[in-house]
């Protein structure tokens, strides 16, 4: 797979299908915590500004009032950094909206390191730990900009919670546009028998890479490309696992919680298998240029790469 | 699951009554009758918080018997008035006045805060009707409410939203960020409701942490505060506050009761100790004359 796309910003995409949806869901409002600008939501709340409520740097309140907006039948899309939004906002969103069951999306902005010169204060690398661990919550990682619209169709018209993490800066684009995937499912990138690759969110395109790369060295990867962490695609996890017998996983997160996690209490069930993680190894990460932060914390195409070797000698 | 041994007013012909003097004493009857009848429940049940439950009585009565316009045969009617209950630990209260309102049979009071049964410790919106949110976590009902009396001015829609708060609420951060947000967005007929009795789990509120001075705060924040506190135990001042709420053009708005945790019950009255403590059978056969004498006096009012 090749891409040929201009990269393009996850936050970007998400700001335009917002303003692209209004009209077709005339039940959509918006909700910003003071950083309508940088998540990208500003452009909903210039066009539609009945609409769109900026509650100042609150996010807890503007986790419960996107709660009571939606048991009146709106739909609402609170958004801002992913941090902020799942930690400064966890007790309302386990209490309110997981407790009721409430048709909220939640936006998650600048996930992972992508806030990269704001440091490790402002880095969102335990939010799908926390989103996870929420019940009826649906965690969702698009892996590309093309992946952000049908995300947010999806949630829109989902009868309960959704989590769906964003990223701030321009990364490649991997899939073509129109959508062929049943929402929730795992997407086969590659077809191998020697290991597979589970990975979400921007690391898709690195672990693409590297699965070249393997194959150069006489290594087939299955890669699959995981965007929904709960509910999990187990089967057609366990399917793959079925071939190769052997699981990396590729996320940018903690190694704790997260992608790694949910693969491995699935596999742990249905097909206990070696696994191997690729991630932030449980620590606080720094400030710095996005892509340098990624590979000094441990994700890279070498790093995928030199794991996946190492996997496959055990 | 009802004692017979006091006599019950009927909460249908209490909807009915036309003559609103009539209805007030009817009210104000109906709200001790609620009182027994959650001393007996908390008694037998072993678990549950007499303190703030009895504090609310009186308003939840005038609020469910008078004020709400809520229909209990269809508890989701999109125009519905909506309160939340904020201090979710009244439960054992709520969901007594939601069960003589209609919202379900009152005999479901034997399944308290028991296992498979509705009545959760803390109210859950999905599992009994006439909840309008689960509550329990202290601080959520101001933002929750909010939201709600946005979706009434996005929608375009005359509903009223009330939330119903008590000390616990106001130490909670996330009630003033809700007091901030509601005075900036201002929508029309968002009320907040305050059960002030002063008293905490752990001890006054003046020791735990004070809270006065309260209306000064509320109008700094920049909401409209009526010029004097209300008696939150007389159903008469009640509705009086709820007159002075229809003339107000100035939102958000707040009212204050000066109430007193563990209402009817001498020993228990502004203190602390009976917030949540179980009602052993001692305490039981001391504080339930105490009540029924109160009630004998008002059933003299009817």
């Amino acid at each position: 797979m090749k891409t040929v796309a201009q990269p393009v910003a996850l936050r970007d995409a998400f700001g335009k299908t917002l303003v692209d949806l209004a009209g077709e869901i005339p039940e959509l409002v918006v909700l910003d915590a003071d950083v309508a600008s940088s998540t990208k939501t500003a452009a909903f709340g210039q066009d539609f500004p009945e609409r769109f409520f900026n509650v100042g740097v609150a996010e807890a309140n503007m986790v419960d009032i996107g709660a009571g907006l939606a048991t009146c039948g709106l739909k609402p899309v609170v958004s801002t950094f992913a941090l902020f939004l799942t930690l400064k906002g966890a007790d309302q969103i386990r209490n309110t909206i997981c407790y009721n069951r409430l048709p909220v999306v939640l936006a998650g902005g600048y996930g992972g390191l992508s806030d990269s010169y704001d440091g490790a204060s402002h880095q969102a690398i335990i939010d799908l730990a926390l989103m996870r661990a929420m019940p009826e919550m649906t965690v969702y990682v698009p892996a590309d900009a093309t992946e952000v619209r049908p995300a947010l169709e999806w949630a829109l018209r989902h009868d309960g919670p959704t989590y769906i993490r964003l990223c701030r800066n321009p990364t490649p684009i991997l899939f073509a546009e129109e959508p062929t995937l049943e929402f929730g499912k795992i997407r086969k990138l590659r077809d191998g028998s020697d290991i597979t690759i589970g990975v979400c969110g921007i690391p898709t395109f690195m672990a693409l890479e590297a699965a070249e790369k393997l194959e150069t060295g006489g290594i087939k990867v299955d890669l699959l490309e995981i965007p929904c962490l709960k509910p999990l695609d187990t089967e057609t996890l366990v399917d793959s696992v079925a071939k190769t017998g052997k699981v990396l996983t590729v996320e940018e997160h903690n190694i704790i919680g997260g992608l790694g996690s949910a693969v491995a209490e699935a596999l742990g069930k249905e097909k206990p298998s070696i696994m191997g993680f690729v991630g932030i190894e449980d620590r606080f990460t720094e400030s710095g240029d996005y892509d340098d932060l990624l590979a000094k914390y441990g994700l890279s195409v070498r790093a995928i790469v030199k794991k996946a070797k190492q996997l496959l000698k055990t | 699951m009802l004692t017979a041994d006091i006599f019950r007013i009927e909460p249908g012909k209490i909807l009915l009554e036309r003559d609103l003097e009539k209805k007030t004493a009817m009210m104000q009857y109906l709200a001790q009758e609620c009182r027994v009848d959650v001393m007996d429940i908390i008694h037998q049940k072993g678990t549950g918080h007499w303190g703030g439950a009895a504090s609310a009585a009186e308003l939840l009565v005038a609020l469910y018997f008078h004020i709400l316009n809520i229909n209990q045969q269809e508890p989701r009617w999109p125009d519905r008035d909506r309160l939340i209950i904020s201090k979710g630990h009244a439960s054992c209260m709520i969901y007594t006045v939601l069960a003589k309102r209609g919202f379900f049979p009152f005999a479901e009071m034997d399944t308290f805060r028991q296992l498979n049964s509705r009545l959760q410790g803390h109210p859950c919106m999905n599992k009994v009707p006439g909840v309008e949110m689960s509550t329990g976590a202290l601080g959520h009902g101001m933002s929750v409410t909010l939201g709600m009396a946005l979706a009434a001015k996005v929608q375009n829609k005359n509903f009223w939203s009330y939330v119903l708060i008590g000390d616990g609420d106001l130490n909670e951060g996330q009630t003033w960020e809700g007091i901030m947000s509601a005075a900036k967005f201002k929508p029309e007929r968002f009320v907040a409701l305050v059960d002030y009795n002063k008293v905490q789990l752990d001890g006054p509120s003046e020791e735990i942490m004070p809270l006065d001075p309260l209306p000064e705060k509320f109008s700094a924040f920049g909401w409209n505060v009526p010029p004097r506190l209300y008696n939150g135990h007389r159903v008469s001042e009640i509705l009086e506050s709820f007159d002075w709420i229809q003339e107000q053009e100035r939102w958000p708005v707040v009212v204050i009761y000066k109430t007193h945790k563990g209402r009817g019950v001498s020993f228990m009255e502004d203190n602390y100790k009976w917030h949540g403590s179980p009602v052993d059978d001692d305490t039981y056969a001391s504080a339930r004359p105490e009540l029924l004498q109160t009630l004998s006096a008002l059933k003299e009012e009817l």
